[in-house]
């Protein structure tokens, strides 16, 4: 909400200057967001009067003018605006005068001496662009400073209000606040009723008068609709930010600032019968004044009258029924519509509006008649005419319930002593009706107040005008206890390090994704789409990190980066039913050489294993790898990874297809695991450890190529054959001395037992099950 | 016998001369060998009387002692020089750059994270969280704001279908973490802080679709706004490591706080606002069966890039979503 502070201060007497308003509002929860002076700081600018205008000899657009500043002689200037001309008002800045930017000085203007500069609007800082002179009215008095006859010693204050305090959308109600907290005297004029001088009146029915409580209505007739808006008016409107239409318009919409009571005005000539208030009936429409035309539905309130919807109740008013330059009768209506029936009605249309936007927050039902009066007053000030009988229609009106505060729980909520006195004399200031018994303040909220029906409320209202800043920061009295701390749980912190550990770089991708990812990478067809993306490319829940890591890669590349280790922890999404499941996945990529090139390693390219390692480091020995495909992986180098048999991520070579689709000069390894399923971690349980040294056998052994030796390793270990404490493969080889299509894997065997050293015939036992094992499962052979 | 000590000055000569090992060993064998002088002198000895050979022995085994001190005096000699020779081969430029591990790092909002997590740990706070896509039950029904309520206006809300949204705050934490403390029997003290990202319709210079919160809720049955403001200013103080730093609450609306408040911190002369708070709204107790006239809560939300910007100095909110590595790399 934008006003002049000059409008503000003719309804209340405070002494603060403009900043310490500023902050006073702002502290107390009327945020100023922008505080602009009207115009820039100038002086020795008065109202000059253009006697006459010669061209220039020397200059073609230039003009040589006679200045009338109300001294004794006529100044002579030169000009160059366009406007310039004999009988023109318009600012002058006389010599001496300090302007933004320029101090005004005698010169000469080729040749000819000037004694001052005719000034443009944009020259006095009141706006960004002009063209010409600022011309001023006929009115204006020459000599006057400009200051004072444009009121530009004013600043625009936009607050920032939230939506509970509807009370302060009008000027009124931010004086009424200035006052309850610097406790400074409001001027209110009192609005006094403009008797009826016709009997002329509108007959009113309310049908709804749940929603519609208050409706007051008067016809005023003999109206000029064509008068001109005072220039008072006129400033105060556009300061508020709105424009001057015309007098009829300005009038309402004045009033609406001034008492935060919407109006309309209707061509009083072009209603047909009597005005229902009413709910919209099926397939009514009704065309707007913004040349809208809306199709209404059954819970949008109307103003009707005998042939059909004339406005749409709060919100705006109807093009058939508007006032115009010829109208000379209108209908002012005035009224009260409850916010539950206003709600979200603007939004489905599409239309907000000054009036919606009150009646959704609340409007002071106590106010219209005073409005109705007060619009009739300045209507028949400025368009004549005379105002016929006031129709009032009242219903139940909202009942303002009393609101209990009790000391003791407002001393204990805010955490800071306060007297009974103090509290009383905050409630008087804010203008509420209370009675008190026994430490217990009985509240009665005013009808402008929508934001006060529980203890807390209240509370809200005593420590804003006692001051926020005045409540100490105070650290709390608890018990003290500890934390569980469960060993078992692998905090996400530790798996983060382990990978930074190994080179990679932790980025946050967006939750939404391109939906050509989903698709493509992922063969996801229907992911789970937003109504309202913020870019066609952010339109889909990701259900894999590898998009936006895949996209980070690119945008790295692109910035001349050779080699990229990313991983992210973030959530992905699913659609189960009638439900959405999300889950927490560890996802990483890497891109290059393994290592950063540098004089003493070599620079080879990060493989299938480097990656698989870094998986290992999250996942500890307890998962299996299983040859598997994925849409976006090689199909040739995919692993599933198993935790217990089950599914708990991924690992592999991105697919050359889409290599080539991202523009990747080199391969891409991608892993993913659900977050949950490595997070648990044994607590280690101690094992004796033996006296005796363990014995080491290796034997090569040749079985068929396209075994798995994932699946050989883990047989051994599932068999767990008596002393063998570790198998490892410390060779795979391939080519002269093994048969074709036959690989030889060489295995080191360690052996121990706990209680006596062993000989040679207890390792060859063991080498024997082993290789039992080995052959009857595998077909492997021994090599010789 | 004197004739033979003339020897210990003549095979410290020869070894002297012997460059090697091996030369020092022919030179050896020149006295000490199977033919050796000395040997061949101990061997003269039976040719002496009983009486002459104690003499003549003791007077040989002198100048022998002194043949083989001079030997292996030249032998250690030897050693040392090989061995230098060696460690002078096996030198290296110690001034050349390491053999690099490389090093990843972490996220920004990461650390910030983990700061805040740190510190509200010490006194007392457990991490909660939350789901993402939201309901509009829990994104705003339950936090006390009804539909066509104009504070939804106050968030920029994405929708996936009419029942759910985004969540645009981290609020909805503190509804189903107060639900399931209750339904597990667990009583205040309640003391949460519940981080993780939120979304707005909203991305430009200084705003970003996606960003992270930090709510932090505290219910408790003695538990004021004075210490709401306490434990804000207190974390503000030892996460920027700043004791001169102030916390200025001003009145605000959250429709689920009442008395509600903006927090703005002072920072290099002004104030900056880092976040909303306010005490728990009797409604929402409601929601989750609690009793607000027994308990009362604070609850706090933080913009997590926000604070992560003025504790790193990071001038443009951007930053944090593009992931280009010159600027992720700078946070180790």
């Amino acid at each position: 909400m934008q006003f002049s502070e000059n409008w503000l201060r003719s309804l209340v007497n405070t002494e603060l200057d403009s900043q310490a308003l500023s902050h006073a509002l702002t502290m107390a929860g009327l945020e100023v967001e922008e505080m602009q002076p009207v115009a820039a700081a100038f002086s020795k600018v008065v109202v000059a009067k253009i006697l006459s205008a010669e061209k220039h000899p020397d200059a073609d657009r230039l003009q040589v003018c006679k200045v009338d500043v109300g001294l004794a002689e006529p100044l002579q200037i030169v000009c160059g605006a366009a406007n310039a001309r004999a009988g023109l008002l318009a600012p002058c800045a006389m010599v001496g005068a300090e302007l933004p930017g320029i101090s005004i000085k005698q010169a000469k203007v080729r040749g000819i001496e000037s004694f001052g500069m005719m000034c443009s609007s944009k020259e006095l800082g009141i706006s960004a662009e002009a063209t010409g002179l600022l011309e001023l009215d006929s009115n204006a008095v020459v000599g006057q400073s400009i200051r004072e006859h444009l009121d530009l010693d004013d600043n625009l204050l936009t607050l920032k209000l939230t939506p509970n305090r509807s009370d302060c959308l009008s000027i009124t109600g931010i004086a009424r606040d200035v006052a309850a907290i610097t406790g400074a005297e409001t001027r209110f004029e009192a609005i006094v009723a403009v008797p009826a001088m016709v009997t002329a009146s509108k007959n009113v029915i309310v049908t709804e008068q749940a929603v519609c409580p208050r409706y007051c209505g008067r016809l005023i007739s003999g109206v000029n609709a064509k008068a001109n808006t005072p220039d008072w008016m006129v400033k105060r409107i556009e300061r508020s930010g709105l424009r001057s239409i015309s007098a009829l318009v300005d009038v309402t919409n004045y009033v609406l600032l001034e008492l935060g009571q919407p109006m309309h005005a209707f061509d009083a000539s072009k209603l047909n019968g009597d005005i229902t208030v009413r709910f919209a009936s099926a397939n009514e429409s009704l065309s707007l004044l913004n040349d809208q035309t809306v199709q209404l539905k059954t819970d949008d309130l109307v103003i009707a009258d005998a042939s059909g919807a004339v406005a749409l109740a709060g919100i705006m008013g109807g093009k058939p029924t508007s006032v115009d330059d010829a109208t000379t009768e209108i209908f002012l209506e005035s009224a009260f519509f409850t916010p539950s029936v206003m709600a979200g009605k603007a939004r489905r249309l599409g239309l907000s509006t000054d009036s919606s936007y009150r009646f959704e927050r609340g409007v002071d039902f106590g106010n219209a008649r005073n409005a109705l009066e007060y619009a009739t007053k300045l209507i028949l000030q400025i368009c004549g005419g005379q105002a016929g009988e006031v129709t009032e229609i009242v219903g139940s009106l909202p009942v303002r319930q009393p609101v209990k505060l009790r000391i003791a729980r407002l001393v204990s909520v805010l955490g800071i002593a306060f007297e009974e006195a103090k509290v009383a004399q905050l409630l008087t200031q804010l203008g509420f009706q209370f009675a008190k018994v026994d430490g217990i303040f009985t509240v009665t909220p005013p009808s402008y107040r929508f934001d006060i029906s529980i203890e807390e409320d209240l509370i809200e209202e005593i420590a804003r005008l006692h001051g926020y800043d005045h409540i100490p920061a105070t650290a709390p009295v608890a018990n003290l206890l500890m934390l569980p701390a469960p060993e078992a749980r692998l905090h996400q912190n530790k798996l983060r390090d382990s990978l930074v550990a190994v080179g990679y770089q932790e980025v946050v991708n967006y939750s939404f994704v391109d939906e050509s990812w989903e698709r493509d990478l992922l063969g996801n067809a229907t992911p789970i789409k937003l109504q309202n993306p913020i870019a066609s490319n952010l339109s889909v829940m990701r259900t894999s990190l590898w998009g936006g890591l895949l996209d980070t890669l690119t945008y790295n590349l692109n910035r001349k980066q050779d080699r990229a280790f990313l991983f992210e922890i973030g959530a992905v999404y699913f659609k189960q039913a009638n439900s959405f499941i999300e889950t927490a996945r560890v996802s990483g990529l890497a891109y290059g050489s393994a290592k950063p090139e540098q004089w003493a390693a070599n620079s080879d390219d990060v493989d299938f294993f480097d990656i698989k390692a870094h998986v290992d480091r999250l996942v500890g020995a307890k998962v299996t790898y299983e040859k598997a495909e994925h849409n976006a992986l090689h199909p040739g180098q995919t692993s599933r990874i198993l935790l217990d048999g089950k599914a708990i991520g991924w690992l592999g070579k991105l697919h050359p297809k889409w290599q080539q689709q991202y523009s990747l000069t080199k391969a891409s390894y991608l892993f993913e695991l659900d977050l949950e399923a490595i997070t648990s971690h044994p607590i280690p349980t101690y094992q004796e450890v033996s006296k005796l040294l363990p014995i080491r056998r290796d034997l090569a052994v040749v079985l068929d190529e396209n075994i798995a030796v994932g699946e050989v390793l883990n047989s051994i270990k599932k068999a767990d054959i008596p002393l063998i404490i570790d198998v490892a493969l410390f060779d795979l080889y391939q080519g002269q001395g093994v048969a074709e299509n036959k690989k030889s894997l060489a295995l080191s065997v360690l052996m121990h037992d706990t209680q006596k050293t062993l000989t040679d015939s207890d390792a060859d036992t063991t080498i024997t099950i082993l290789l039992e094992l080995l052959q009857n499962k595998f077909a492997a052979t021994l090599r010789n | 016998m004197a004739y033979l000590t003339h020897l210990i000055s003549e095979a410290q000569a020869d070894f002297a001369n012997s460059a090697t090992m091996n030369d020092l060993e022919v030179a050896k064998a020149k006295y000490l060998g199977k033919t050796g002088l000395l040997t061949d002198a101990l061997k003269g000895l039976g040719k002496l009387s009983n009486e002459e050979r104690p003499a003549a022995g003791a007077a040989i085994n002198v100048v022998k002692q002194g043949v083989e001190a001079a030997l292996t005096a030249r032998r250690e000699a030897i050693l040392n020089a090989e061995q230098a020779k060696q460690l002078a081969q096996e030198s290296i430029d110690v001034t050349l750059p390491a053999r690099t591990q490389p090093q990843g790092g972490l996220h920004p909002v990461t650390l910030t994270l983990r700061r805040v997590e740190e510190l509200f740990h010490s006194i007392g706070f457990e991490v909660a969280t939350g789901p993402e896509i939201e309901t509009d039950f829990y994104n705003f029904t339950a936090l006390n704001i009804p539909e066509d309520h104009p504070a939804r206006a106050m968030h920029d809300t994405f929708y996936i279908d009419e029942a759910n949204v985004l969540r645009t705050h981290t609020s909805p934490v503190q509804i189903r973490y107060m639900e399931n403390a209750l339904k597990t029997n667990k009583t205040p003290p309640l003391k949460i802080i519940a981080p993780g990202r939120v979304y707005r319709v909203d991305s430009d210079a200084t705003h970003s679709p996606m960003f992270h919160q930090v709510e932090g809720l505290w219910v408790d049955e003695d538990i004021s706004f004075a210490n709401l403001k306490g434990v804000v200013q207190d974390f503000l103080q030892k996460f920027f490591e700043r004791d001169d730093l102030t916390v200025r609450f001003r009145p605000s609306f959250f429709p689920f706080t009442e008395p509600s408040a903006e927090m703005d911190m002072s920072w290099n002369g002004g104030w900056l606002e880092i976040g909303g708070c306010g005490m728990v709204h009797p409604e929402v107790f409601k929601h989750v069966n609690l009793d607000s006239e027994k308990y009362r809560g604070f609850a706090f939300g933080l913009g997590v890039e926000r604070l992560t910007m003025l504790r790193y100095g990071v001038n443009d909110l951007r930053h944090f979503f593009n992931n280009d590595l010159r600027f992720l790399s700078q946070f180790k």
